[in-house]
């Protein structure tokens, strides 16, 4: 096993600056290869501000769009009047669910959710119509001219409530309840501890919003250029919905400006499409920032009880919980966040007895589904804080007491599958640990350091610094026995110069995460080949890579481009073989040519492909997984990764205010196949724990989104973030291309827990709820 | 002067733009297109046109116009011109003088939006969260306003009369703020929920004033309109003793008491009422706290 530091600050000294070491031989030692962080393709471009995101596109004579939306919470719609909106000149269409061709719903897993609400609205901000114009401001202003007769309802907000009111929606409140049974549910422990805990609403909150162009096709088709994170599962969704075969609705990647699986719902595609269809012209719609916040799905909101059971020397006895998270109006990706939820409930430990019951609940809130640790987040905030009380009611160091639980290869979870991987819960859990405590600020330290920040509320005196610790695991890629499978074509030719090209074309949606990167680095590692090329993601010429989600792009759609170079490896290999007329079993491959084993003779692979090009379209399927039994039993997951994070904070306790000062982390990640990357996935994920634990929430009254904005919707900025000193726990994966897991997820997950149990440290106080609120702290909290 | 317009894509709706260079010019811009709107560094004002709460017609763009801006340094007095940038107040001269301004400066948003969002901006907006307010109120600040009648001045506290409501005509600019120069500390604290950027959940502003012997204070986000503290200021008036410029703990957690009581805060989506109260007790002491252990 090797390890890898890296350390990055925002502040001076010590903390500063970044010493990245990259990986000590490994993988291949090609400049820009696999272990080499090599730049980004489409860095500089976005480092300079000329990188198009997907509000950029623009065609000429475009119509722009329009989405009207539901101002209740819940209401039946009684009539819809267009008449004004349809007269205003420039208005080219106004379209209601009345227009939709197809189908009339969407959905992830079940089509429950209205393209356009037609009976009745279910949540703030649902769409009722869409308008095409020929400018924005029109369009905007034709929205407002369509009068909805709403006759209010009584709506449901409450998910414990919903699970016993009448039902909101045909398929019921109930969208899943997951019992999960494991060992014997009547064991019990000497030692006991119960807690109650809460999850706020969390936005994904990236930072380009929706956006799209519709163009309309001439075989009666239409091509959809969008920011999305699955273009062949939108196809599916939008070709239903309009009513047309899927090959002629065509999907095309524009740039995307972040995910974090806000983008995994269908938004306004359907919407974009019907108009473009309808008017005959391109249309483009871009949500602004308020809307944004209306278009898409959210991370569930959750409420957690624990009973936590042990042996007087530690050893978990039994773990029993019950999580209820809040799904809002439609289904979207519940099913399977609850599924999460429920599976790794416990925390990364053994947990020979356990009774987990889960359940994704309908209500009247903001749809939600998918975003960055899917599931996991929410239990991570309830089994660390039990870990913590577990400990204290031992009278054990918490982190001594992870450590004995913690799982190791071989372990079962509580579902009853065996861990047949790598689990370094241990070697991460003790990365974490050795890194130096930050030092504690001299008292004539700028303010600007302290809780509060720049409002220079505290002086030394008032700010507690606290330490906290939290440990996490979730799966890589789909489970439960979805056929998740990723698609790679590869072309090799000579390039006009002569010099060997290789063209990579994936539906992959690089969002962000790097995937483009490492797309060159796999095929200059596999095959020498240095110039390698990107062929824009559409449905048109390859296969589906499945959804950039879930922590699987590396794992799928790069295993699927190793394959692809391997089969073209193999006809490289043939082409040699019949010029050297031996069997191709004598070819090896010795970076940028081919050698014949017996006489040392060498052919270059410009040569080879001075033959005419190489091409093939190849799938990874992973290995299967299994759904759950009715006992919540089953080996429902392909793998899962692992991290530990323990956070230093500094606490103002009499107004409330936490600063989170450094994280420290360890995470299990395989193989660093781009340490840099890594590095930033790490990075960012934490400045989205953090933002969970300390501040960004999605407030509801009743239903309604109070602050739909970044003025209210509070993200962290560079004084909120703090100094991140990770190591990489290199363990390879088996089964997974070069050993690698997904590095996306486990930042996002424990780090927050960590904050908590560090202001909780600080303070004494039980703090139960994420985010913390500055009163939960000065007014609320209790003593634990 | 120089007049634009903008018109939409089908030209049916126009916007006019004066950017006049005088004061002068900017006035007749105003008497030309009633209804015409202020634009300063236009932090609300862009932010309330992409919401669609504001949706002007016309527009007279001050950023040109000399005389609102740089400041004056007098020896009794302090003259800041309406145009003056957050990041103007948070360095240099004026901000030696004027310490708690500068740091009430320093709180607004990122360095981008202080080198656009102006005094004048701040005080005319008159946003209960206003970052300068709780100072100037604290510090009796007159504001020079000037429109086709003619100049007048106005105290602050009552140019301001409710949530974003000012005495401000139509026909009327903020030319400038003047406020007393008095010899002693100061302090700004100011509570969010972030570390910057953010919108005030409660804060105060303490001025004290050694040759009065007087203490002043100034709460904001705490009421409609930047509010003064009077049984807070009398209290700290005779619980300081003034010759070593201290005060017990109990006298200080009283004057934070006494100020959160002047408060009519509200619960909303960034707050609770309470919380609002009792941040303000707490920072009220500590600005209080701070300026005396400053002072020695």
């Amino acid at each position: 096993m090797k390890g890898t530091v890296l350390r990055s600050g925002r502040g001076t000294g010590e903390q500063a600056g970044s010493g990245i070491a990259t990986l000590p031989g490994g993988l291949g030692t090609l400049p820009g290869g696999l272990g080499d962080s090599p730049d980004r393709p489409d860095g500089v471009q976005k480092v300079r501000g000329e990188f198009a995101f997907a509000s950029d596109l623009w065609m000429d004579a475009m119509l722009w769009g329009k989405t009207l939306r539901s101002p209740h919470v819940a209401a039946r719609v009684r009539a819809i009047d267009t008449s004004r909106a349809v007269a205003m000149p420039g208005v080219r269409a106004v379209l209601t669910a009345a227009d939709v061709p197809g189908r009339p719903t969407f959905g992830l897993e079940v089509p429950d959710q209205p393209v356009f609400a037609s009976d009745i609205v279910r949540y703030h901000g649902e769409p009722v119509a869409a308008v095409a114009a020929d400018h924005p401001e029109l369009a905007r202003r034709a929205a407002l001219a369509i009068e909805v007769d709403y006759e209010p309802m009584d709506a449901q907000c409450d998910p414990e409530a919903a699970l016993h009111a009448p039902p909101i929606h045909p398929d019921g409140n109930l969208f899943r309840h997951l019992v999960i049974r494991h060992g014997d549910p009547s064991a019990r422990g000497d030692v006991v501890v119960e807690g109650s805990y809460a999850v706020g609403m969390q936005d994904q909150a990236f930072l380009g919003p929706e956006a799209g162009l519709a163009v309309p096709g001439d075989d009666g088709g239409v091509d959809l250029y969008v920011a999305t994170q699955w273009l062949h599962v939108d196809r599916a969704q939008i070709a239903a919905s309009l009513g047309l075969p899927v090959e002629r609705v065509r999907l095309y990647l524009a740039g995307v400006g972040g995910a974090f699986g806000g983008r995994e719902d269908v938004s306004l595609q359907i919407h974009l499409c019907m108009l473009a269809l309808r008017t005959g012209r391109p249309v483009k719609m871009v949500y602004a920032r308020d809307e944004s916040f209306f278009g898409h799905v959210h991370r569930h909101p959750a409420r957690l009880w624990y009973r936590h059971h042990a042996s007087r020397s530690g050893e978990l006895v039994k773990v029993e919980a019950r999580v209820v998270v809040d799904g809002g109006a439609y289904l979207s990706s519940s099913n399977a966040v609850i599924s999460n939820a429920a599976c790794f409930a416990p925390g990364p430990y053994r947990v020979p007895n356990a009774l987990i019951d889960g359940y994704a609940v309908r209500t009247n809130n903001p749809p939600c589904g998918a975003m960055r640790g899917f599931g996991a987040v929410q239990v991570c905030f309830g089994h660390e804080a039990q870990m913590d009380k577990l400990a204290a009611a031992l009278g054990m160091d918490p982190i001594e007491l992870r450590r004995r639980n913690a799982l190791t290869r071989g372990d079962r979870l509580v579902t009853g599958q065996v861990l047949t991987g790598a689990v370094p819960v241990r070697e991460v859990i003790d990365a974490a640990v050795a890194h130096p405590l930050p030092p504690v600020p001299a008292p004539d330290a700028p303010m600007l350091a302290r809780p509060g920040g720049a409002g220079a509320t505290a002086d030394a005196s008032h700010v507690r610094r606290g330490v906290g610790f939290a440990v996490s695991f979730k799966n890589i890629a789909y489970s439960e026995g979805f056929d998740d499978y990723s698609s790679a074509r590869l072309r090799l030719e000579a390039g006009l110069d002569g010099e060997p090209t290789a063209t990579v074309t994936v539906a992959t949606a690089e969002v962000g995460q790097g995937f483009v990167t490492l797309a060159q680095q796999i095929v200059r590692d596999e095959l020498g080949v240095r110039r390698v090329v990107l062929a824009p993601a559409s449905t048109v010429d390859v296969g589906s890579a499945g959804s950039s989600s879930a922590s699987r792009q590396t794992w799928m759609s790069g295993g699927a481009l190793q394959l692809a170079c391997a089969v073209l490896r193999q006809e490289l290999f043939g082409r040699a073989a019949e010029l050297w007329e031996c069997g191709s079993s004598q070819c090896t491959s010795t970076g940028s040519s081919v050698r014949r084993g017996d006489t040392g003779e060498r052919l270059g692979i410009a040569e080879l492909l001075a033959r005419g090009p190489l091409e093939t379209e190849q799938e990874l399927h992973h290995r299967p997984t299994k759904a759950l039994d009715p006992d919540g039993q089953g080996d429902a997951h392909l793998s899962f990764m692992f991290a530990a994070h323990r956070a230093v904070v500094d606490v103002d306790a009499e107004l409330g205010l936490v600063r989170v000062v450094q994280m420290a982390t360890g995470q299990d990640v395989g193989k660093a196949l781009h340490p840099l990357q890594v590095q930033g996935q790490i990075e960012g994920g934490i400045a989205q724990g953090v933002g969970l634990a300390v501040m960004e929430e999605i407030v509801l009254t009743d239903g309604r989104v109070r602050n739909p904005s970044f003025t209210d919707y509070l993200l962290p900025t560079i004084l909120d973030m703090p100094d991140v000193v990770a190591s990489l726990v290199e363990e390879p994966e088996p089964g997974a291309p070069y050993g690698a897991k997904g590095v996306g997820e486990p930042p996002a997950i424990s780090s927050g827990p960590a904050v908590l149990a560090a202001v909780r440290a600080a303070t004494g106080l039980d703090l139960c709820r994420a985010p913390l609120r500055p009163e939960d702290i000065c007014l609320g909290g209790h003593p634990a | 002067m120089s007049t634009g317009s903008t018109h939409d894509a089908r030209g049916a709706q126009q916007l006019r733009v004066a950017r006049p260079a005088t004061l002068d010019d900017a006035l007749c811009a105003l008497r030309e297109m009633p209804g015409a709107q202020l634009l300063a560094g236009g932090t609300d004002f862009c932010v309330e046109v992409s919401f669609g709460s504001r949706r002007p017609t016309a527009v007279v763009a001050l950023r040109r116009v000399e005389e609102l801006r740089g400041h004056d340094i007098a020896d009794g007095h302090v003259r800041i011109g309406a145009g003056t940038t957050y990041a103007e107040m948070g360095r240099g001269a004026l901000a030696s003088t004027l310490p708690a301004l500068a740091a009430a400066a320093r709180t607004v948003g990122s360095p981008q939006i202080r080198n656009a969002g102006t005094l004048g901006g701040n005080v005319a907006t008159a946003s209960p969260a206003g970052d300068t307010l709780p100072l100037l109120v604290a510090l009796d600040a007159r504001v020079r306003v000037r429109g086709a009648a003619g100049e007048r001045v106005v105290a602050l506290e009552r140019f301001v009369t409710g949530v974003k409501r000012t005495v401000l005509a139509p026909d009327e600019v903020v030319v400038d703020v003047v406020v007393d120069r008095c010899r002693g500390p100061q302090e700004f604290l100011k509570v969010g929920t972030r570390n910057a950027m953010v919108i005030a959940i409660a804060s105060v502003a303490v001025v004290v004033d050694l040759d009065a012997r007087a203490v002043r204070v100034g709460l904001g986000s705490v009421a409609p309109v930047p509010r003064r503290c009077a049984s807070a200021e009398a209290h700290a008036g005779e619980a300081i003793d003034w010759g070593r410029l201290w005060a017990s703990e109990a006298a200080l957690a009283r004057f934070g008491e006494l100020a959160a009581e002047a408060c009519s805060p509200i619960t909303d989506h960034r707050s609770t009422a309470d919380y609002r109260s009792h941040a303000v007790a707490v920072i009220a002491r500590r600005a209080l706290e701070r300026c005396i252990r400053h002072a020695t």
